[in-house]
């Protein structure tokens, strides 16, 4: 191996762990929030570039449907003015996407909105109403829905790839788009912004606080349901934002967010589930790890990723008690 | 009556002139096979996996290469493949039974993957994505399983046996153990189950069952290639688990009969509704699923059951345990705390408390809200580790052991909130007492050997519940009794378990007058008889009555001790609970 390939190889796993490390800290935020392991993030991911290109080409996608569909049911699982947020919503994405159809700049915003109201609505809709259930039973219902968005993101899109046109095109230097200094620079910026989020803004430490202790916080008037739709509003929007910018560089497919919400999953596991700071170490641990497997043995790097776990699970089981209570 | 499960072994006859049905027979005993493994994870133990289809691959690939690649014997990859399945539950299991509940899920998706991943890239061992073709059919005492009408007999055998196995598990100490575990973990290590031990047990034979189930999956279609062993696979038979009803066997029969018949319709109608080819029943699955968790949590089966006329339970009769007399000598040490000190984080929940307690007495621990009494009872029991001092019971150091290993040295407690298990009948809730008592492990029970042992300990409980008083109430379900009889019930617990020094947390607390004076004349009738009793109350009146000797605490400090009039006395002990000046 030369230098240029080493600087290859740690460019990509750099790009790739930046994109783990974001979707890890959208997961380790829905976990401390409401319990819920958010398995159908690579579904949300996915469905921002697909749904973007299909809006460039003129059509409606399947995933404004569902949407709305989700919507539907959310403002009847709600009563009163809490009807108001589902209903304008919905009918403002679907004017949003009337408008976008002819224009990118709305198209990309019409997506990303798409993707947030799409994330908010299922915990609305399958979430919240099993309060109070077990993790197992959040997990298992998160599953459940991985599978179903995956085979309705193949029934919307259909098995092929897409590769939508980057937002920045040319390149830096050889191996490292403008594309690619994108992602790193929303990575940086999402961090940045989630920081100053739960620092300084009342509602982040609202947040926090419900993560914290659910009770307590609830006793000083912070709703949980509040607390989780803000959550997954977050998490959606990061894996909306990073499928979206992703997608012109490792192409779109219905398939393909599992896989890397899955290693998202890997980097989340390594911080414990519970450290943001950790998390984010730990994607650019998975990344790089990917990217030189992938150079030695491409046709095992998404298996080899999962030995990354046998460590970190290791020591977590060599420091836990054996009972909690 | 377990016996008329033997009755499925009709079903092959009944179905013989359609041979689409009986293909749907076999697949119904394999996929039941594997559901039913997640009945012993997630219905006994609470636990779930995502690689059951990983699980059975190795049993299906193993059995593969030793016949067509090696040209070996079907049996001795029958041999492999568990032996493989158990290989994979080992290591999956023992990284995570210790961890927090959601690890073990978890990784079991990324092995699942991976595992699928390998399947499909090995191509020189596993053939890739084409698979390895013309297994050999099974043959038993010259027989050739070479049809679906012999094959189903074959598989329906083997699910009626697990069946009445992991029947004999639910009605044992291991299968109260498993949902003790599920419910509240301290509790069931309190009376000695060692969750991370018992844990990975219930994983090895859940990899064990979708082992064989795959080997059977192999033999079947003589054929294997990766895409059953996939995910979307794993998910299937959790769907079937928990639609069915993943709490009771029955229930996850249910769900395995239904989805194998629905599984075979939905591939047939939606690319027809839909207008294109692909697996789109993954996403009747993951909306059924959504449906039942939101509507049914507990599967379809609890609300057929309810239609069903109820069997009347049996009281147990007969000898109990062999008992260990309340032996050595009134007034010695039997019991011994030194210096014991916890802080969370920066708050000092218990400073250098150090007490003694000596057998046949009622020693009472009090103090105004927030003493530390609870945590001090906790660093006792073991629930906590100290962060110094140490502590002895009947003269061995226990400072730092787990709930579970402290137990079975002769210490039983209740808790401040009752631990019980509201799904357990009163009686079953009391024989988890009896868990460190006896012996009987995974092999004995779940071939039926243990009944002598099981009845015993039933026998054992149901004596303890005499002596609370509460036996015309064994076999109602926990959750039906009013707050005083659970508190009863916590220590009709403790006695079955034969321990001889009693912890007792708050036994008073929500009980009416008339019941206060019933558990004192219980505790004190106890004491005579020579049990050693340490309890933490608020109640005054209780104690003061009750007590020989009381410990006072305030701020994590101890600050009294000696008889009920004596601290009542006590300047400082005034101070503490009234605020005067001292």
């Amino acid at each position: 191996m030369d230098a240029t390939i080493l600087g290859l190889l740690l460019l990509d796993g750099v790009q790739n762990g930046v994109i783990y490390g974001l979707l890890a800290l959208a997961m380790v935020l829905v976990f401390a929030v409401t319990r819920v392991i958010l398995v159908p993030i690579g579904e949300l991911m996915m469905f921002a570039p697909l749904s973007f290109i299909w809006l460039q080409e003129g059509k409606l996608p399947g995933t404004l449907w569902l949407a709305l569909a989700l919507g539907v049911l959310w403002a009847l699982l709600e009563r009163g003015r809490g009807r108001g947020l589902p209903l304008l919503g919905g009918m403002g994405l679907l004017l949003l996407f009337l408008l976008a159809q002819g224009s990118p700049a709305l198209a990309y915003l019409a997506a990303l909105l798409l993707v947030v109201y799409l994330g908010v609505a299922t915990y609305r809709v399958f979430f919240q109403p099993m309060r109070e259930a077990t993790v197992l039973a959040y997990l298992i219902m998160a599953v459940g829905l991985h599978v179903a968005y995956q085979g309705l993101g193949l029934v919307f899109f259909g098995p092929e790839q897409y590769r939508p046109a980057p937002l920045l095109p040319g390149e830096v230097t050889v191996g490292l788009s403008w594309q690619g200094v994108l992602v790193l620079l929303f990575a940086l910026a999402a961090v940045l912004g989630l920081y100053l989020f739960f620092r300084l803004s009342l509602f982040g430490k609202a947040l926090l606080a419900a993560a914290e202790n659910r009770l307590g916080a609830r006793l000083l008037g912070i709703r949980p349901e509040e607390a989780g739709m803000v959550a997954f509003a977050i998490a959606s929007f990061l894996a909306g934002v990073s499928g979206l910018l992703l997608a012109p560089l490792i192409n779109a497919a219905y398939f393909m967010g599992f896989m890397l919400g899955l290693k998202g999953f890997v980097a989340a596991i390594l911080g414990g589930l519970v450290s943001y700071p950790v998390a984010l170490v730990g994607a650019l641990l998975v990344g790089l790890f990917e990217s030189f497997t992938s150079f030695y043995a491409s046709a095992y790097k998404e298996a080899l990723v999962f030995l990354l776990l046998v460590p970190a699970l290791f020591v977590q089981s060599l420091r836990a008690r054996a009972v909690e209570e | 009556m377990r016996y008329l499960w033997f009755l499925f072994l009709l079903l092959p006859l009944a179905l013989s002139p359609f041979p689409f049905y009986l293909t749907l027979l076999n697949f119904f005993a394999i996929s039941a096979l594997v559901a039913l493994s997640l009945y012993v994870l997630t219905g006994l133990g609470g636990m779930t996996s995502f690689a059951q289809a990983a699980f059975m691959g190795m049993g299906a690939y193993a059995t593969a290469l030793v016949t067509v690649k090696g040209g070996f014997s079907p049996w001795l990859g029958l041999l492999l493949g568990l032996l493989l399945s158990l290989l994979l539950a080992l290591l999956l299991g023992g990284l995570t039974v210790r961890l927090k509940g959601h690890f073990l899920p978890l990784s079991t998706i990324a092995w699942q993957v991976a595992l699928y991943i390998l399947a499909g890239n090995l191509v020189g061992l596993t053939g890739g994505h084409t698979g390895l073709t013309d297994l050999p059919p099974l043959v038993l005492l010259g027989l050739p399983l070479d049809s679906a009408f012999r094959y189903a007999f074959l598989g329906l055998f083997l699910l009626v046996l697990f069946i009445l196995a992991l029947g004999n598990l639910r009605r044992s100490r291991l299968g109260r153990a498993l949902l003790a575990l599920r419910g509240d973990a301290l509790a069931a290590a309190s009376f000695g189950v060692d969750p991370a031990a018992l844990r990975l047990q219930a994983f090895l034979l859940a990899g064990g069952m979708a082992g064989l189930a795959g080997f059977l999956y192999a033999h079947f279609l003589r054929f294997v290639n990766p895409t059953p062993f996939s995910l979307e696979a794993s998910i299937k038979y959790l769907v079937m688990a928990v639609a069915g009803g993943v709490g009771s066997i029955p229930g996850v029969l249910l769900g395995s009969a239904l989805f194998t018949g629905l599984e075979d319709w939905l591939k047939d109608l939606l690319p027809l509704f839909l207008g294109r080819q692909g697996n789109y029943e993954t996403i009747a699955y993951g909306l059924v699923l959504a449906a039942i968790l939101i509507l049914a949590p507990k599967g379809l089966w609890p609300l057929l059951e309810r239609r069903l006329p109820q069997g009347e339970g049996r009281l147990p009769q007969g000898e109990g345990l062999p008992e260990t007399p309340l032996e050595g000598k009134r007034g010695e040490v039997v019991l011994e705390a030194r210096g014991l000190r916890k802080a969370f984080g920066g708050l000092l929940a218990v400073n250098n408390v150090s007490l003694e307690l000596r057998r046949g007495e009622i020693l009472a621990l009090i103090g105004p809200n927030g003493a530390g009494k609870s945590t001090t009872f906790n660093l006792i029991t073991g629930a906590i580790p100290p962060d110094a001092g140490q502590v002895f019971l009947l003269g061995r150091e226990i400072t730092g052991l787990p709930p579970h290993r402290i137990h079975p040295l002769g210490l039983g407690r209740t808790f401040q909130h009752p631990h019980l298990f509201p799904e357990l009948s009163v009686l079953e809730n009391v024989a988890l007492g009896t868990y460190a008592r006896t012996r009987a492990g995974f092999p004995q029970v779940l071939l039926g050997l243990h009944g002598q042992e099981e009845a015993r300990a039933l026998a054992t409980a149901y004596r303890a519940l005499k002596r609370v008083g509460l036996e015309d109430l064994a076999l109602e379900r926990a959750e039906r009794l009013p707050a005083g009889q659970q508190r009863l019930l916590e220590i009709a617990r403790a006695l079955a378990s034969g321990a001889s020094v009693l912890l007792l947390d708050e036994p008073g607390a929500g009980l009416r007058a008339g019941e206060k004076r019933e558990l004192a004349r219980l505790l004190k009738s106890l004491a005579r008889e020579g049990y050693t009793i340490l309890l933490v109350d608020h109640d005054m009146d209780l104690i003061m009555g009750l007590a020989d000797r009381v410990v006072v605490m305030n701020y994590g400090e101890k600050i009294a001790e000696g008889t009920p009039k004596e601290v009542q006395r006590d300047p400082l002990v005034r101070a503490a609970y009234l605020g005067e000046a001292a």
